[in-house]
Protein backbone atom coordinates (compact mmCIF):
# COMPACT_ATOMS: atom_id res chain seq x y z
CA UNK A 1 0.00 0.00 0.00
CA UNK A 2 1.16 3.50 -0.73
CA UNK A 3 0.41 6.89 0.73
CA UNK A 4 0.27 9.65 -1.88
CA UNK A 5 1.72 13.08 -1.32
CA UNK A 6 0.28 15.57 -3.76
CA UNK A 7 3.56 17.21 -4.64
CA UNK A 8 6.52 16.48 -6.88
CA UNK A 9 9.80 15.13 -5.52
CA UNK A 10 11.62 18.08 -7.11
CA UNK A 11 10.11 21.22 -8.67
CA UNK A 12 9.61 20.91 -12.43
CA UNK A 13 10.18 24.13 -14.33
CA UNK A 14 10.13 24.52 -18.08
CA UNK A 15 11.17 27.83 -19.62
CA UNK A 16 10.37 27.41 -23.31
CA UNK A 17 7.49 25.87 -25.27
CA UNK A 18 9.57 23.24 -27.02
CA UNK A 19 7.62 20.08 -27.94
CA UNK A 20 10.78 18.56 -29.41
CA UNK A 21 12.16 18.17 -25.88
CA UNK A 22 8.98 16.26 -24.98
CA UNK A 23 9.82 13.82 -27.76
CA UNK A 24 13.21 13.14 -26.14
CA UNK A 25 11.83 13.01 -22.61
CA UNK A 26 9.25 10.39 -23.50
CA UNK A 27 12.20 7.99 -23.68
CA UNK A 28 12.46 8.23 -19.90
CA UNK A 29 8.68 7.77 -19.61
CA UNK A 30 7.93 4.66 -21.64
CA UNK A 31 11.38 3.62 -22.88
CA UNK A 32 13.42 0.53 -22.05
CA UNK A 33 15.53 2.32 -19.42
CA UNK A 34 12.79 4.71 -18.38
CA UNK A 35 11.20 5.33 -15.02
CA UNK A 36 8.17 3.10 -15.67
CA UNK A 37 10.40 0.15 -16.55
CA UNK A 38 12.51 0.83 -13.45
CA UNK A 39 9.54 1.03 -11.08
CA UNK A 40 7.91 -2.12 -12.45
CA UNK A 41 11.22 -4.01 -12.47
CA UNK A 42 12.09 -3.31 -8.82
CA UNK A 43 8.58 -3.55 -7.40
CA UNK A 44 8.23 -6.96 -9.06
CA UNK A 45 11.70 -8.36 -8.32
CA UNK A 46 11.44 -7.49 -4.63
CA UNK A 47 9.19 -10.45 -3.80
CA UNK A 48 11.79 -13.10 -4.53
CA UNK A 49 14.95 -11.42 -3.21
CA UNK A 50 16.53 -12.18 0.18
CA UNK A 51 14.77 -10.24 2.98
CA UNK A 52 17.83 -8.06 3.65
CA UNK A 53 17.47 -6.22 0.34
CA UNK A 54 13.68 -6.29 -0.24
CA UNK A 55 13.23 -2.96 1.50
CA UNK A 56 15.77 -1.32 -0.79
CA UNK A 57 13.91 -2.39 -3.93
CA UNK A 58 10.65 -1.34 -2.33
CA UNK A 59 11.98 2.16 -1.63
CA UNK A 60 13.77 2.67 -4.93
CA UNK A 61 10.82 1.27 -6.91
CA UNK A 62 8.56 3.73 -5.13
CA UNK A 63 10.90 6.62 -5.85
CA UNK A 64 10.92 5.69 -9.54
CA UNK A 65 7.15 6.31 -9.55
CA UNK A 66 7.87 9.79 -8.19
CA UNK A 67 10.36 10.28 -11.04
CA UNK A 68 7.78 9.03 -13.54
CA UNK A 69 5.48 11.76 -12.29
CA UNK A 70 8.17 14.41 -12.79
CA UNK A 71 8.83 13.27 -16.36
CA UNK A 72 5.08 13.26 -17.04
CA UNK A 73 4.85 16.83 -15.74
CA UNK A 74 7.73 17.92 -17.97
CA UNK A 75 6.19 16.32 -21.07
CA UNK A 76 2.77 17.75 -20.25
CA UNK A 77 4.12 21.28 -19.78
CA UNK A 78 6.10 21.10 -23.01
CA UNK A 79 3.11 20.01 -25.11
CA UNK A 80 -0.11 21.21 -23.50
CA UNK A 81 -0.26 24.53 -25.36
CA UNK A 82 1.60 23.56 -28.51
CA UNK A 83 -0.30 23.96 -31.79
CA UNK A 84 -0.63 21.00 -34.16
CA UNK A 85 1.77 22.90 -36.41
CA UNK A 86 4.40 23.09 -33.65
CA UNK A 87 3.90 19.42 -32.83
CA UNK A 88 4.36 18.61 -36.52
CA UNK A 89 7.63 20.57 -36.60
CA UNK A 90 8.80 18.61 -33.56
CA UNK A 91 8.12 15.33 -35.36
CA UNK A 92 5.22 14.51 -33.05
CA UNK A 93 2.51 14.21 -35.70
CA UNK A 94 2.28 10.39 -35.41
CA UNK A 95 1.77 10.87 -31.67
CA UNK A 96 -0.85 13.55 -32.24
CA UNK A 97 -2.80 11.41 -34.67
CA UNK A 98 -3.01 8.56 -32.17
CA UNK A 99 -3.12 10.38 -28.82
CA UNK A 100 -3.71 14.12 -29.44
CA UNK A 101 -1.87 15.72 -26.52
CA UNK A 102 -2.31 12.80 -24.16
CA UNK A 103 0.78 11.18 -22.70
CA UNK A 104 1.45 7.60 -23.62
CA UNK A 105 3.97 4.95 -22.58
CA UNK A 106 6.21 4.73 -25.60
CA UNK A 107 9.84 5.58 -26.27
CA UNK A 108 11.30 8.46 -28.25
CA UNK A 109 10.95 6.43 -31.46
CA UNK A 110 7.26 5.71 -30.77
CA UNK A 111 7.60 2.03 -29.81
CA UNK A 112 4.98 1.20 -27.16
CA UNK A 113 6.12 0.09 -23.72
CA UNK A 114 6.58 -3.66 -23.32
CA UNK A 115 7.29 -5.97 -20.38
CA UNK A 116 10.16 -7.40 -22.44
CA UNK A 117 12.13 -4.32 -21.29
CA UNK A 118 12.40 -5.84 -17.81
CA UNK A 119 13.36 -9.16 -16.30
CA UNK A 120 13.00 -11.05 -13.05
CA UNK A 121 15.33 -14.00 -13.04
CA UNK A 122 14.83 -15.11 -9.45
CA UNK A 123 18.59 -15.24 -8.95
CA UNK A 124 19.45 -12.40 -6.55
CA UNK A 125 22.84 -11.45 -7.99
CA UNK A 126 21.50 -11.61 -11.55
CA UNK A 127 18.56 -9.37 -10.68
CA UNK A 128 20.68 -6.85 -8.78
CA UNK A 129 23.22 -6.67 -11.60
CA UNK A 130 20.36 -5.92 -13.99
CA UNK A 131 19.21 -3.19 -11.62
CA UNK A 132 22.69 -1.62 -11.47
CA UNK A 133 22.87 -1.69 -15.27
CA UNK A 134 19.39 -0.16 -15.51
CA UNK A 135 20.42 2.74 -13.26
CA UNK A 136 23.61 3.38 -15.23
CA UNK A 137 21.65 3.29 -18.50
CA UNK A 138 19.12 5.76 -17.12
CA UNK A 139 21.99 8.01 -15.95
CA UNK A 140 23.50 7.95 -19.44
CA UNK A 141 20.10 8.66 -21.03
CA UNK A 142 19.71 11.74 -18.83
CA UNK A 143 23.15 12.93 -19.95
CA UNK A 144 22.19 12.61 -23.60
CA UNK A 145 18.87 14.42 -23.03
CA UNK A 146 20.71 17.21 -21.19
CA UNK A 147 23.08 17.45 -24.17
CA UNK A 148 20.14 17.76 -26.58
CA UNK A 149 18.24 20.28 -24.43
CA UNK A 150 18.80 24.04 -24.38
CA UNK A 151 16.32 24.67 -21.57
CA UNK A 152 18.24 25.49 -18.36
CA UNK A 153 15.22 25.08 -16.09
CA UNK A 154 14.39 21.69 -17.54
CA UNK A 155 18.02 20.62 -17.33
CA UNK A 156 18.01 21.53 -13.64
CA UNK A 157 15.28 18.96 -13.03
CA UNK A 158 17.03 16.40 -15.24
CA UNK A 159 20.26 16.88 -13.28
CA UNK A 160 18.41 16.06 -10.07
CA UNK A 161 16.99 12.89 -11.61
CA UNK A 162 20.42 11.88 -12.92
CA UNK A 163 21.94 12.36 -9.45
CA UNK A 164 19.29 10.03 -8.03
CA UNK A 165 20.30 7.37 -10.58
CA UNK A 166 23.86 7.56 -9.25
CA UNK A 167 22.61 7.06 -5.70
CA UNK A 168 20.36 4.16 -6.71
CA UNK A 169 23.23 2.42 -8.49
CA UNK A 170 25.36 2.92 -5.36
CA UNK A 171 22.69 1.33 -3.16
CA UNK A 172 22.23 -1.62 -5.52
CA UNK A 173 26.00 -2.14 -5.49
CA UNK A 174 25.83 -2.15 -1.67
CA UNK A 175 22.99 -4.68 -1.85
CA UNK A 176 25.30 -6.99 -3.81
CA UNK A 177 27.94 -6.56 -1.10
CA UNK A 178 25.35 -7.45 1.57
CA UNK A 179 24.42 -10.63 -0.29
CA UNK A 180 28.09 -11.57 -0.72
CA UNK A 181 28.11 -11.53 3.08
CA UNK A 182 31.84 -11.48 3.65
CA UNK A 183 32.09 -7.97 5.02
CA UNK A 184 30.93 -8.52 8.61
CA UNK A 185 32.28 -12.00 9.07
CA UNK A 186 35.33 -12.38 11.20
CA UNK A 187 37.95 -13.97 9.01
CA UNK A 188 39.82 -16.78 10.74
CA UNK A 189 42.83 -18.14 8.97
CA UNK B 1 40.34 10.60 -4.35
CA UNK B 2 39.05 9.89 -7.83
CA UNK B 3 37.97 11.80 -10.93
CA UNK B 4 34.53 11.32 -12.46
CA UNK B 5 35.41 12.33 -16.01
CA UNK B 6 37.84 10.51 -18.26
CA UNK B 7 39.23 11.44 -21.64
CA UNK B 8 40.74 9.64 -24.58
CA UNK B 9 41.88 10.58 -28.04
CA UNK B 10 40.37 8.40 -30.76
CA UNK B 11 42.14 7.69 -34.02
CA UNK B 12 41.54 10.43 -36.59
CA UNK B 13 41.64 9.40 -40.23
CA UNK B 14 42.71 11.90 -42.87
CA UNK B 15 39.64 10.77 -44.82
CA UNK B 16 36.97 11.32 -42.11
CA UNK B 17 33.93 13.09 -43.59
CA UNK B 18 33.16 15.29 -40.56
CA UNK B 19 35.44 17.68 -38.64
CA UNK B 20 37.00 15.36 -36.02
CA UNK B 21 36.18 15.39 -32.32
CA UNK B 22 39.74 14.97 -31.12
CA UNK B 23 39.04 14.33 -27.44
CA UNK B 24 36.19 12.10 -26.28
CA UNK B 25 35.02 12.13 -22.66
CA UNK B 26 33.01 9.72 -20.56
CA UNK B 27 31.64 9.63 -17.04
CA UNK B 28 32.88 7.41 -14.22
CA UNK B 29 30.37 8.16 -11.44
CA UNK B 30 31.36 8.12 -7.73
CA UNK B 31 29.43 4.88 -7.14
CA UNK B 32 32.23 3.06 -8.97
CA UNK B 33 34.78 4.04 -6.33
CA UNK B 34 33.16 4.23 -2.91
CA UNK B 35 32.20 0.59 -2.39
CA UNK B 36 30.05 -0.06 0.66
CA UNK B 37 29.49 3.43 2.06
CA UNK B 38 31.73 4.00 5.11
CA UNK B 39 30.25 5.68 8.21
CA UNK B 40 30.53 9.38 9.09
CA UNK B 41 30.98 10.80 5.59
CA UNK B 42 30.50 14.58 5.18
CA UNK B 43 26.92 15.65 4.48
CA UNK B 44 25.24 18.63 2.80
CA UNK B 45 22.93 20.80 4.90
CA UNK B 46 19.47 19.19 4.73
CA UNK B 47 17.74 21.83 2.60
CA UNK B 48 20.62 21.85 0.15
CA UNK B 49 20.65 18.05 0.03
CA UNK B 50 16.98 18.00 -1.02
CA UNK B 51 17.82 20.13 -4.05
CA UNK B 52 21.06 18.39 -4.93
CA UNK B 53 19.53 14.93 -4.90
CA UNK B 54 21.88 13.47 -2.30
CA UNK B 55 22.77 13.99 1.33
CA UNK B 56 26.33 12.82 0.76
CA UNK B 57 28.96 15.11 -0.68
CA UNK B 58 31.01 12.23 -2.06
CA UNK B 59 28.14 11.12 -4.32
CA UNK B 60 27.30 14.57 -5.71
CA UNK B 61 28.44 14.63 -9.32
CA UNK B 62 26.31 16.99 -11.45
CA UNK B 63 26.37 16.77 -15.25
CA UNK B 64 26.25 19.82 -17.51
CA UNK B 65 25.86 19.70 -21.26
CA UNK B 66 29.05 20.71 -23.08
CA UNK B 67 26.71 22.75 -25.29
CA UNK B 68 24.90 24.37 -22.36
CA UNK B 69 27.81 26.18 -20.69
CA UNK B 70 30.91 27.62 -22.24
CA UNK B 71 33.02 27.17 -19.11
CA UNK B 72 32.25 23.51 -18.49
CA UNK B 73 32.77 22.16 -21.96
CA UNK B 74 33.85 18.65 -21.00
CA UNK B 75 30.55 17.48 -19.57
CA UNK B 76 31.81 18.01 -16.03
Amino acid sequence: MWIYEKKLQYPVRVSTCNPRLAKYLIEQYGGADGELAAALRYLNQRYTLPPKVIGLLNDIGTEELAHLEMIATMVYKLTKDATPEQLKEAGLEPHYVDHERALFYHNAAGNPFTATYIQAKGDPITDLYEDIAAEEKARATYQWIINMSDDPDLNDGLRFLREREIIHAQRFREAVEILKEERNHKKVF
Amino acid sequence: MFTTRKQYEPYISPFDPCPPIRVKTYVTAPNLYVGFQPPNLPQFPLREALMKGTLWQVFYDPYYSPYETKTKGDGS
